[in-house]
């Protein structure tokens, strides 16, 4: 009784909601779960091809994405929580929309991106068949607690998995590999991982976290170092190092405007793959979602056919045209991780010279701390910017940052409202040249609906 | 003219972004054609007492705070106290400020050693303290970030940095924000501090030359970004606590 109560009222709020062109996703299943608290784990026992689940700090939304466009491409309805909004109320809100009254589903399968934080609690009330972890990073420490928590929190929960399930795991991340110590007899562990030595970068860059060993705390040593602290290590005291993966990425080839290429390695044999949205992190991504979808049998034409048609996630990457060949390039940037990535990407052509438009919010989603810019190499952007504008909440902290990180002042200008900070760096754009912006979570939902109100991008709801 | 930095545990106690003071106190120096250094100094590598004129000790988390602590028992600590009683300037923040006092007491595990050079000690919270700050001081008035459980009080010898004018400060109980004693500052102040408090920086700066350089002279530097971010920053702390 309580359970169709819950159903009902969700599913009209949720109505409510979208006709009012309101995109927030959470609140109905707020709502059911306060009215029938074990709405969520009812709701994903009826799924007949069971759950997987995806977390990680950088790439979950991508990666989620990746895999739900493989699993549809092999003819399966995926109930998955599409805008972002995955906490254990978003989680309830997703299946709400796609339950009857009486709570039956349309969905064969279940596919959820779950929050650092809410990892142990969605465990327990989906019971996922496969878990996909990306990485580990240092992300919005007010709000998860210190990395060394959230991993032991995470060990925890592996600790608690049943036997059948599938953990697939990034080797190149020290924190991965420890996980797998954990999980119980019965539970596979599957692995995948970047062999590509030319990708290899010379030293450790300052945002980077675990590059002590996480058993004994001896310096780990580096063979190969990809992204952050994820490469090929091993540590000289205890013996801890990478597994060898049984999915290995090789032969990438990366391109701004292309998205990349790569061969995965696979226990039965090579794949070509191709992925269209760039960045070395999004090969990660693509990788970890095919791993997982072959883990779980999908056949694979259906990898290679999903991973080209997959449309690139709400503002992880989004290129919009202006008109007179001008062009944005939106990237979401929410650590110094993610943040130094997207530099080493904007970079990686020497000829190239910038115009670029940072915003950084400070609301609860962003993080309230700016500290973190402090820790992105920012450095790098000297004498690779024509100019730059800053806007958002921080708008003043962020050009404080460029200054100090050598770049000439006469070439940052800065403005909090995003409109006008948007239409001033637009109207100095040249015809053919693109705009590259990097805003934080709510900054990028702001700036959406200025475009929106240009007329320039759909709502992310509607995707 | 030239400045010696220090970062001490560059590589273990660097969360929160608090590298902004080391760019800070470089960027600073240099602008003003002071010839800076900075090395950086881990678990085992010794210091000369007499090389340095500016110290950073920043933050870190529980596992590496223990590391750091083990490290400090033997001469290290010694040597970091002589350089601080012969006037070196340091800024410490958050678990390198509670490891400049006599110790940190964890709600479990061992009770770690500090180093003594602040008449100070800190004691486990329940809550976390987190929030944007606004701390009065007699270097002007400072914004920052808190994030930190430990409970910090201060004995007779050393002073505080300053009075919370938003925010919980040492320890949510007496309104003080941080500690002085010798050249030696500690404090709570994430954000970076130094980056949008450039009053504060120069202050800094000015002391860690006068070691060795007596009474010097900055020359006065553009702010006009620093304090737009000092403002909005004022306004921020207003606005959401």
């Amino acid at each position: 009784m309580l359970q169709t109560v819950a159903i009902a009222t969700g599913k009209t709020l949720l109505a409510i909601l979208h006709r009012t062109g309101r995109g927030g996703t959470a609140f109905p299943g707020l709502v059911a779960t306060r009215i029938a608290p074990n709405i969520l784990r009812d709701l994903t026992a009826r799924l007949p091809g069971g759950s997987a689940m995806v977390i990680g700090t950088n790439g979950k939304t991508t990666t989620t994405r990746l895999f739900a466009t493989i699993l549809e491409e092999a003819g399966l309805k995926v109930a998955n929580n599409r805008s972002g909004s995955n906490l254990i109320r978003g989680l309830t809100s997703t299946l709400l929309s796609q339950a009857s009254l009486r709570g039956k589903l349309t969905a064969d399968m279940g596919l959820f991106e779950v929050d650092e934080a809410a990892f142990p609690q969605a465990q327990a009330k989906i019971l996922p068949r496969l878990i996909l972890i990306n990485n580990l990073f240092r992300d919005q420490l007010d709000r998860y607690g210190e990395i060394d928590t959230v991993r032991k929190r995470w060990a925890e929960t592996i600790k608690t998995l049943a036997p059948g399930t599938k953990l697939v795991l990034n080797a190149d991340d020290p924190s991965m590999v420890y996980l797998a110590r954990f999980a119980p007899e019965g539970v596979k562990n599957i692995f995948f991982g970047l062999d590509h030595p030319p990708l290899a970068l010379t030293k450790l860059a300052h945002a980077v976290d675990a590059a002590r060993c996480i058993v004994c705390g001896a310096t780990l040593v580096y063979d190969a170092i990809y992204i952050s602290h994820m490469g090929h290590y091993h540590c000289p005291n205890c013996g801890f190092s990478r597994p060898e993966p049984q999915f290995v990425i090789k032969e990438v080839k990366l391109s701004v405007d292309e998205g990349s290429e790569f061969v995965l390695e696979t226990p039965d044999g090579p794949l070509m793959l191709k992925v269209g949205v760039p960045g070395l992190y999004n090969v990660y991504n693509a990788a970890g979602a095919s791993a997982a979808a072959l883990s779980l049998g999908i056949a694979p034409e259906h990898i290679k056919e999903g991973l080209a048609k997959f449309k690139s996630v709400f503002g992880r990457i989004e290129r919009v045209a202006l008109g007179e060949g001008r062009h944005l390039l939106l990237t979401l940037v929410k650590n110094p991780v993610g943040f130094n990535e997207v530099l080493r990407m904007l970079t990686n052509d020497p000829n190239r010279k910038l115009k670029m438009m940072v915003i950084i919010n400070d609301l609860y989603a962003d993080g309230r701390d700016v500290s973190w810019l402090w820790d992105v190499d920012f450095e790098v952007l000297a004498d690779r910017l024509d100019w730059v504008h800053t806007g958002g909440l921080r708008a003043t902290d962020m050009a404080n940052r460029l200054k100090y990180a050598g770049i000439d002042p006469a070439m940052i200008s800065w403005e909090e409202d995003i409109a006008a900070s948007l239409k001033k760096a637009v109207d100095r754009l040249p015809a053919g040249e693109t705009l590259y912006i990097t805003p934080t979570y709510t900054a990028m939902l702001q700036l959406r609906e200025v475009l929106q109100k240009m007329g320039l991008v759909v709502p992310f709801w509607e995707e | 003219m030239k400045l010696e930095i220090a970062f001490l545990y560059h590589d273990l106690m660097n969360i929160y972004g608090d590298r902004g003071n080391i760019i800070t106190m470089s960027q600073r120096a240099s602008w003003r054609g002071i010839e800076v250094n900075v090395t950086n100094l881990s678990v085992g590598d010794p210091v000369d007492p007499a090389k340095y004129d500016f110290y950073f000790f920043g933050g870190g988390q529980d596992k590496e705070q223990y590391a750091v602590a083990d490290d400090l028992k033997g001469q290290k600590g010694q040597s970091l106290k002589e350089a601080a009683e012969n006037g070196a300037v340091f800024l410490t923040v958050c678990g390198g400020y509670q490891l400049m006092g006599h110790y940190y007491r964890p709600d479990d595990g061992p009770e770690l050693r500090g180093i003594g050079v602040l008449d100070a000690y800190t004691v486990a919270g329940k809550k976390r303290c987190i929030g944007n700050v606004i701390v009065k001081t007699e270097f002007g008035t400072l914004v920052a970030f808190e994030n930190h459980s430990g409970k910090t009080y201060l004995g007779s010898g050393a002073r505080p940095l300053g009075r919370s004018e938003v925010g919980f400060g040492n320890n949510a109980e007496d309104g003080n924000e941080g500690a002085i004693q010798h050249n030696v500052y500690g404090c709570y102040l994430h954000g970076s501090v130094l980056p949008k408090n450039p009053h504060f920086a120069d202050h800094l700066l000015k002391q860690s030359l006068q070691r060795r350089y007596g009474s010097v002279d900055l020359a006065p530097l553009d702010d006009t970004v620093e304090m737009a971010a000092h403002r909005t920053a004022l306004q921020r702390a207003r606005d959401t606590r």
